[in-house]
């Protein structure tokens, strides 16, 4: 239910004094409030909750924590793995 | 998709898991609040891949599987009138009340449409204008500004005929309520990511230290949740007990302030009883006084309704982390997706429909794997 998905916003517009989108989700484009993320322009990226953007992705955290789960995985290679029993 | 592929990553999953292994030294339990992350941790088979020992419990995040017995027979009620056209997300047709669930009085004859987002709901509104269209409002904070937002805009572009019958519910007296339980066994807990990106997280850092617990705010894909995980055994493993965010990416420490002023502007706090769980205290939201004319609760005088709940359905244990599916002889047997007895297999974030879903049911050990 609490599903958000990350989109990217392609225009912004308004519509009956409300701030909307079309945000594209890998080639399907919606429309979306962005009436609570003010500062969103195109080519942000959002998380879109029933039609309504929730929160601004933020790209360098998303690209550095995914970098920090990489090189966890380095460090690990770097450690005895559990089927190594130093022989 | 960005953002998405790179969390599914298998190898990585596999490092995250070694790490949890190495910093673990003994047995702990750890809840899952959101439905979201029930479903993706049975999806991709991640409590299986955890160490023996580490064990996840899944909460009550599912807001389709907690919302009254009552309400939903008041939602039914409403849906039954002739000049009424009920709009609900999706997730809500197939939920029986007491006598039958809205896709069978939609085949009954009641106008019931399903809608993507509330605003879809405000729009069949001003497109019929000798209806009245109530907005089935379910959800947790994730979902209340959206909520807020309909009603709000309802309001001031006048479009009178628009209602709401609200049922919010919020994540932090729940995790409280849990807590209290004298039979808790949760020793620290995933916290919602969507509903932090909403909320904040200030309000899991009064719970996390009046309770001495360790959260992780964690997303939705595996290697969030994995990641989540490791990060809530290390603080077990060291005595800590803190707020930290897995899912910096999407979630502030404040969370949104726009959202949460309109929240405010547009609901209050209130009582509210939970599906399986029984009334918590100041856990859900309704419309405020500004807004009783589009409040569809005030607007149907619906009468006084006795709802039972079967006996054999033990969900208000499993939503509390203290059971799990297979601890029920009606699970897979007298109660499954089709026939559900109870909240946590009415809808497919609840754990037992989760269970169902992904096959469960036909085994009790198998080694999970995510791909």
């Amino acid at each position: 239910m609490c599903l958000g998905i990350p989109g990217k916003i392609l225009d912004c517009f308004e519509s009956r004094g409300l701030r909307m989108a079309k945000v594209g989700f890998g080639g399907i484009v919606r429309e979306a409030c962005l009436q609570c993320i003010p500062e969103a322009c195109v080519g942000d990226y959002v998380l879109v909750h029933v039609g309504f953007a929730i929160a601004r992705m933020d790209e360098q955290e998303a690209s550095r924590t995914y970098r920090l789960l990489e090189e966890m995985g380095q460090l690990n290679e770097l450690k005895p793995s559990d089927n190594e029993n130093g022989a | 998709m960005k953002y998405v592929d790179e969390y599914r990553s298998g190898a990585l999953a596999r490092n995250i898991v070694r790490e949890i292994r190495q910093v673990q030294t003994r047995p702990w339990v750890i809840m899952e609040v959101c439905g979201g992350q029930t479903h993706s941790i049975v999806k991709h088979g991640i409590d299986e891949l955890l160490p023996e020992g580490i064990e996840l419990v899944h909460g009550p995040g599912c807001p389709v599987c907690v919302t009254s017995l009552e309400m939903i027979d008041k939602a039914h009620a409403i849906a039954r009138r002739p000049e009424v056209i009920f709009t609900s997300f999706g997730d809500m047709l197939r939920v029986p009340g007491s006598e039958a669930d809205l896709l069978t009085l939609k085949s009954q004859g009641a106008d019931v449409r399903v809608v993507y987002s509330p605003l879809d709901a405000l729009k069949i509104a001003r497109a019929n204008p000798e209806k009245k269209v109530v907005f089935f409002a379910i959800g947790f904070e994730t979902t209340a500004p959206a909520n807020a937002t309909a009603v709000w805009q309802a309001k001031r572009e006048g479009v009178k005929n628009f209602s709401m019958l609200v049922s919010h519910v919020l994540v932090p007296p729940a995790i409280a309520a849990i807590l209290q339980a004298p039979q808790n066994r949760v020793q620290g807990f995933l916290g919602p990511g969507h509903v932090c990106a909403v909320r904040g997280f200030g309000e899991y850092e009064a719970i996390s230290s009046r309770f001495r617990v360790p959260i992780a705010i964690t997303g939705f894909e595996p290697l969030d949740i994995l990641e989540g995980t490791l990060m809530v055994v290390r603080q077990l493993e060291s005595g800590r007990a803190k707020v930290e965010n897995q899912y910096v990416r999407a979630v502030r420490r404040e969370g949104n302030r726009m959202a949460q002023e309109l929240m405010s502007e547009v609901f209050e706090i209130c009582d509210r009883k939970w599906r399986g769980v029984g009334a918590i205290p100041k856990s859900g939201y309704r419309l405020r006084s500004e807004f009783r004319d589009h409040d569809a609760g005030r607007l149907f005088e619906v009468e006084e309704i006795d709802t039972q709940e079967p006996a054999a359905c033990i969900s208000g244990q499993i939503l509390k982390g203290v059971k799990k599916p297979h601890d029920c002889p009606a699970f897979g047997t007298s109660c499954t997706p089709q026939h559900p007895l109870g909240a946590t297999m009415v809808s497919a974030e609840g754990a037992c429909a989760a269970y169902y879903l992904y096959g469960r049911h036909l085994r009790k050990e198998e080694t999970g794997h995510v791909t």
